[in-house]
Formats: structure tokens, sequence, C-alpha cells
């Protein structure tokens, strides 16, 4: 059992952690939760020895400790998996689960490299995983790479094991793997804690839940004894009000037509079209094509065949220079590595894709470009203390914002939004939503995809749904549940968590 | 302090350790700070400056090009041997840097329609520029240029009472200071070195970026080639040797990142500053020339260990 008493933490003289408390029961999965910034990872870097506490007290099984590093937390069987991976992908199975640990006759270092296979094997199909330890890390799913992570936690003996937005990249079927192999480990006695955006995880495999608010504990509940809005409430400190916002909106005449669109071992045959003001989500589970239907719009990549209708008339977009002559704007999935460039300014961001408007015949005018990004920044509720703070330094949802503001800076007539509130705290989220509405209202065509349901179905107008590169489904506003678009994203199976 | 100035300071690092080194160096000898030496100090900066501009925009793209020697030797034979033979000497310039643009243009072209690594394509041209630049001129000086007033001036002329050619690195640090840090050209050199995908996804045509920063390096290399030629009144086929690698330390003492994306050219001009101040430091010192070079290594060293120490 892990107690974590009166926790403060400060950087610099900026207050991060405020008298917080957590307690870890033997054989619990318990949630931590809280918007960006609340401190739940500063929590468990002090938990895991990564940051050490100002004040206040760790007991763990009884005993006072004071971690200095990591590696004094491993030994009181504490372990986190971060959400990147800490898995080398050119190294096989075996040397991943062994790595540091490695089994070697007496002290000359040579491997015994049967025998470790032979664990790694054996202990992966304790986890429920069969696959060939031999095997290349990287060629495996993430799914697949994080049961290897959390088979590594287990050959070293770990008994509390911290997971950090564990199921981000991973497809429900999954998610479903993972949560039995938490499950069966619970049951050996093994605690969990669990950190995550995602309420529906949450409710459905946690215990309990405690939720830190800007730096402070706000308290502890019994998953069975509480409810969505209550934990929405107190992670916010106010009511919400409805999570979805209501939109009022004039679906006008088809602006996007999309016939046949295949490319070759990716996807085949993708065939729908989208109107103005209207908001198409397209739903499928991780790796059905989605992304990849997008970037071939945006002419990212190259179709091997179909057509692309826009305004009736047929539309050759060969990069993504001639979609944003066609109006057409890609809110990328992943913001670090797609849609930001880290190291520049807000400001930079958001004119990267609007330097002709910045300027005047090549040379860069200071005042349109700030008056441009001042816009967006107001309109987005984009927080921060100045248009030249780094984008680096923001948290999830306002780099968001960023790069939205980035696109409407185009003044798009197609907004394309790849996975828009990932990674994005609850109260972003809905502002996130707001824009969205906003922009449909003002005609602007939309194709959001998203992997959360209750998002597709609080959001959209009309949901088409992708499996392994095909479409499966077009579901209606009226007959959209989540069980049915399920039964297209997983070709007729049924899932359950 | 603000992120800015403290921003600031920090970018300033480079120019207080070349105010230092000028310090020490002129306590040690005081005759460094005659204006004799300063203008010979700054003459011969100025050639390694222009190339490391170049070497600036390419690195900040988070490429390389090594062959910066080889297009200097190969520019500067064409245009001697052009002179030589009696042809105007402003056109036999307008030749060199067109050349210059081209053979840089050509490393462009190969990093990115080829999609070969900038380390390796610009090893390969490195080698291939300095063969072509020895059976050009089957490996002899090549001399005899006639004394063109004008292109004499070019080397070893004042204009104002200052050097020709620190004149002329002067004017193309502020021509490249203000296409780096002004338009929307060298907004898009830092965003291709910052994070190329999301450029290209921000419909910015990233070849074309990388393939215009080499050209562009070319042309550099080849103006540089001009300015060795006149002051030698000569070119030599192992002209620009090793330039490269003077060219990339100035830059990387200069403060950019080899990775992109992060840098000023302001700092490569101090760099080559400091190196320049270095080399003639050591020699008025009377510094054996085989411990020169132990020292140059250790600045350089010293100075990218301090740059981590503060970004960590």
């Amino acid at each position: 059992m892990i107690e974590m008493k009166g926790i403060s933490k400060s950087f610099s003289g900026n207050v991060v952690l405020d008298n917080v408390q957590f307690n870890l029961a033997d054989g619990e999965i318990h949630a931590l939760m809280g918007e960006n910034g609340a401190g739940k990872s500063t929590m468990m870097k002090i938990l895991s020895g990564i940051y050490t506490k100002d004040a206040g007290e760790v007991v763990v099984d009884g005993e006072v400790v004071h971690f200095k590093s990591p590696k004094d937390a491993e030994k009181y069987g504490i372990i986190v998996i971060h959400q990147e991976l800490n898995i080398l992908p050119d190294l096989t199975v075996a040397q991943n689960l062994f790595l540091g640990k490695e089994l070697t006759y007496g002290k000359t270092g040579i491997l015994k490299t049967r025998q470790m296979e032979k664990e790694a094997h054996e202990l992966l199909l304790r986890l429920g995983l069969d696959v060939n330890p031999r095997m290349r890390t990287g060629d495996l799913s993430v799914g697949k790479q994080q049961i290897i992570e959390i088979a590594k936690a287990i050959a070293s003996d770990a008994k509390y094991i911290v997971m950090d937005e564990p199921t981000a990249a991973l497809t429900d079927r999954e998610i479903e793997t993972l949560f039995k192999t938490i499950r069966e480990l619970k049951a050996k006695g093994i605690s969990f804690v669990y950190i995550s955006h995602r309420m529906e995880e949450i409710f459905a495999i946690c215990d309990r839940i405690t939720i830190l608010r800007d730096g402070g504990y706000v308290g502890v509940r019994n998953i069975p004894e509480t409810n969505f809005d209550e934990i929405v409430a107190m992670m916010v400190g106010r009511e919400l009000g409805e999570r979805f916002p209501e939109r009022n909106c004039q679906i006008g005449e088809t602006k996007l037509e999309v016939r046949n669109l295949t490319v070759n071992g990716l996807f085949k045959d993708i065939s729908f079209s989208l109107k103005k003001g209207e908001v198409l989500a397209v739903a499928g589970l991780m790796g059905a094509g989605r992304t990849e239907v997008a970037q071939t719009i945006f002419g990212y990549r190259k179709a091997s065949s179909g057509e692309i209708f826009i305004d009736g008339k047929k539309a050759t977009i060969k990069s993504p220079i001639d979609a944003m002559n066609h109006r057409i704007g890609f809110v990328t999935e992943d913001r670090k590595t797609q849609g930001l460039v880290l190291d520049f300014s807000i400001k930079e961001n958001i004119a990267l894709a609007n330097l002709k408007k910045c300027s005047s015949s090549g040379v860069l005018n200071k005042e349109k470009e700030t008056s441009m990004v001042m816009k967006y920044i107001e309109d987005l509720k984009i927080r921060t203390s100045s248009p030249e703070q780094s984008a680096k330094s923001l948290s999830g949802g306002n780099q968001q914002k960023v790069v939205i503001g980035k696109w409407l800076g185009t003044d798009p007539e197609i907004l394309i939004l790849d996975e828009p509130t990932r990674g994005v705290d609850i109260g972003a989220k809905k502002e996130i939503y707001h824009i969205i509405n906003q922009l449909a209202e003002a005609g602007v065509a939309i194709l959001m995809i998203s992997s959360e349901l209750p998002e597709v179905i609080g959001i959209a107008d009309r949901v088409i749904v992708m499996q392994e590169g095909k479409l499966t489904g077009e579901v209606n506003k009226e007959q959209m549940t989540q069980e049915v678009i399920m039964h297209y994203a997983t070709g007729g199976e049924q899932l359950v968590y | 302090m603000s992120i800015k100035s403290k921003e600031m300071l920090s970018k300033l690092g480079p120019l207080f350790g070349l105010l230092l080194l000028i310090i020490i160096v002129s306590v040690l000898n005081p005759s460094f700070l005659s204006i004799a030496n300063i203008f010979n100090v700054l003459r011969q900066v100025s050639i390694s400056a222009i190339i490391a501009f170049g070497m600036t925009f390419v690195i900040l793209t988070g490429g390389i090009d090594l062959s910066v020697g080889s297009t200097l030797a190969l520019t500067g034979a064409i245009a001697a041997s052009l002179l030589a033979g009696g042809l105007d000497p402003f056109l036999t310039m307008g030749i060199a840097l067109i050349l210059g643009l081209i053979l840089g243009a050509i490393n462009g072209v190969v990093i990115t329609k080829g999609k070969v690594a900038p380390f390796i394509a610009t090893l390969a041209t490195m080698t291939i520029y300095r063969g072509l630049t020895l059976v050009f001129t089957e490996g002899r000086p090549i001399s005899g240029l006639g004394d063109h007033y004008s292109f004499q001036l070019f080397g070893k002329g004042y204009f104002l009472g200052f050097p020709v050619p620190v004149v002329t690195m002067v004017i193309a640090f502020f021509i490249l200071y203000f296409i780096l840090q002004k338009t929307t050209f060298g907004r898009r050199v830092y965003a291709v070195g910052g994070n190329e995908e999301a450029a290209k996804l921000s419909g910015i045509n990233t070849d074309r970026v990388k393939i215009a920063v080499y050209a562009i390096t070319g042309f550099l290399a080849a103006l540089s080639a001009l300015i060795l030629t006149s002051r030698l009144n000569s070119a030599q086929p192992t002209a620009g040797e090793s330039y490269e690698l003077d060219a990339i330390a100035a830059v990387v003492l200069g403060g950019t990142s080899l990775n992109g994306g992060k840098g000023w050219i302001f700092g490569t001009l101090i760099g080559a500053l400091i190196i320049g101040v270095l080399n003639n430091g050591m020699n008025l010192i009377g510094v054996s020339s085989f411990w020169q070079q132990v020292v140059k290594g250790i600045v350089i060293l010293l100075a990218v260990l301090m740059d981590r120490k503060k970004s960590a």
C-alpha cells in the first residue's frame, strides 16, 4: 500500500503541488484525473523518484521513503509506464524484456539468449500475448508493445504500476486485451495508477478516482458511487454545462465529393460527400486508414486512383499547396510531429501557413503578422502571456488551438480535423467543440476524424465508418449509437470492454 | 529577467567570448590592435565568413554542405582561366558566381529529388568538384591573369579606407541577415529545419527551400573564390581545402544548432571572427602551427560544451 500525504512541490517559485494526498491500496486500480496542469504527472514523478518533494510524506508498505531516483522507487516495486513507450524498436522482444537485466553465464557477460527467449515467451503468454520472442519489437502493434512494457515491469517484480495515458494509441480491441491483462494482474495483488482523459475507460476499469485541480487535492470517490457529471464538476471546479454545445446550422450544398479514392495497400474505393456547414465524422479503429484518406485529400499522399470534386468541379490536388489553393485546411493528428514547429513562437506557427498574407513581395510585415495572430489568440482563447511564447511550452489544448488558428488564417472552406481533441483536457475540449460549431455555422464544411465515439455522436451530423481500408457504413444523426458505429468499425463483431 | 532577454543574453554569449579573446590576445601582444593587423585579420576572415554565411542557411535547414571548398576551387580556377584568356573581368565574375549557384543547386537537387543524405551527397560532390578542378587545371596553378584594375580591387583594394573584401563581407552579412530574419523565405528556412513535416503540411515547398539554400551557399563560395583569386592573383587547384570545416566550426561557434531550426547569422559572423582572431593571435604570440590546431579544436569543443550546459 502506498500513502502520499501533504505533498508540495514548486519549481522556481511556481507552486505546482500544494498539500496533495493520494493513496493506493493493494490490488486496486486507482484513476488519477485532472485537467492538464493539474499536477498529475508531477505527483507521479515524485512517487517514482524523478522529482524530489519539497514537503510531505511518502509511505510504501508502512515504511517512510525518500526516493532520489527512479532506481530507488524500483526497489519498492514502483514502475511507471510512460505514454511514449520505452521500447527499442530494433531489438527483439526478448532483448527488450531483459534490457539492463540480461541473464548471463556468471559474470562473463556472455548472454543466455535461449533461456531469455524462453522466459520471455512464457511471461508474455501469461499476459495473453503469443508472439515470437525473436521478433523485431518495432514490427508489433503499439498495443502489443504496451503489453511488453507491462511484462517488463512484472519481470522486475513491480507491485505498483503507474500507467500514463495507456490507451491513447490503442485500437479498441487492443484496449480490451490491455484491460484483461490489468484485471488479471490486479487479482494477483498488483496495483495500478491509471492516468487518462478518457472518462469511459476510467469507469470501465477503475475502483477509485482521485481528482486534482490546479495543483491541489479535490477529492477521492469510489467509482460505483459517482458519475460523469460529478467528476467533471470536481475537475473544472464549476458546472461545465452540456458536454457538447448545441449547434444551429443550415446545411448547404455539396462542397466536397470524393469518388473511389484509392491508395494501393492503404485504402480502397472511398466515396463520400460533404456539404457546406456539415460536420462529417470519420469513425473507425486505429489503422483503418482514416488519416491516410485525409492526407490524400490534402495532397500529402499520392492517390493511386479516384477523383475529388470541389463545388462540383474536378479538382487536381497533388500537394498541400494545391489543397490550400482549393481552400482546404488540415489540422493534423499529431501536433508535435506534424502540426507545430515546436521551437517557433505561437506567432510564427500561426503565420506559417499564412506567409503570403503576412508579407508584401516576400518581405514579412510585422504589423500584419501580429494583428492576424492576435485575432486568433483572442478568438480561440489561447492562454498565453505573449504571442512570442514558444509553442513547446504550451499545454496540449493550447497547442491544438494554435494549430487550428494556423488553419483558420487560411480562410478554409473545407477543414479536415484529425483527432482534434486527443490529449486535450476537458475544458479545452469543450472550447474546441465550440470552435467547430462556429465554423460550421459560418458554412465551413468539416471532416472530423475521431476515435472517441461520444465525441463523434455529440458533434457530428453524419458519420462514415472505415474498417481496414474500406468504407463499411454511413450513419445519420438519428441512428447514431456507439453500438451501430462499432458494428461497422469492427466488421460486425461487437466489442465489450 | 524575461524569457526574451534571457534568450538574448545566451545568444550574445559568443560575442562575449570574442571580446574576451581579443582582450587576452592584445594583452599578450599589443601589436594585435594595430590598424594594419586588424585589417589583416578581417581580410582573412572575410573569405571564410562569406562561406560560413552560406553554411548557416544550409545548417538551419538541418543539412550540411561539405563541397564548399571544392566549389571555391573550381569556380576560382575557371574565373582565373577566363581572365587569363582575356575575358572582361565583370563578365568573368558573373560567370563564376552563376557557376557557383549551379554547383550548389546540383547539391540541392541530389539531396531533395534523389533523397540522398546531405552529408553523403556533398561528400560526393566535394570529391567530384575537386577532381574537376584538378582535371581543369592539370594540377597546376593558373596565373598571368593580367592587370585588370577592377578585378585587382576586389581582393586588394580599399573602399572608403576599408579593405574591399571586408566591405563585401559586411554587405553580404546585412543582405543575408535581412533575408533570414525579415523575409518569408527566411522564415521557411527556419521552418524546414525546425519541423520539415509540419512545414510541408503548411503548404511550404520544402524541396524548393532546400535547393535554394544550397544554391545560395554555392554562390557565396564562388564569391569567396573571386576574393581569394584576386588577392593571390592566381588560382590554386588545392584552394579551399578544409574550408568546409572552418565554416561549420564558425556556424557552430555562433550558436547555430546542427539539428537545424535554431540559430542566427550574426552568431556565424562572430564565430568566423573568433577563429580569425585565434589564428592571428596565436601567430603573433608565437604559438607553433602544430599547437595552433590543438588550441582551435579545444576552443570549438569548449564552445559547444558551454552551449549544451546552457540549453540543459
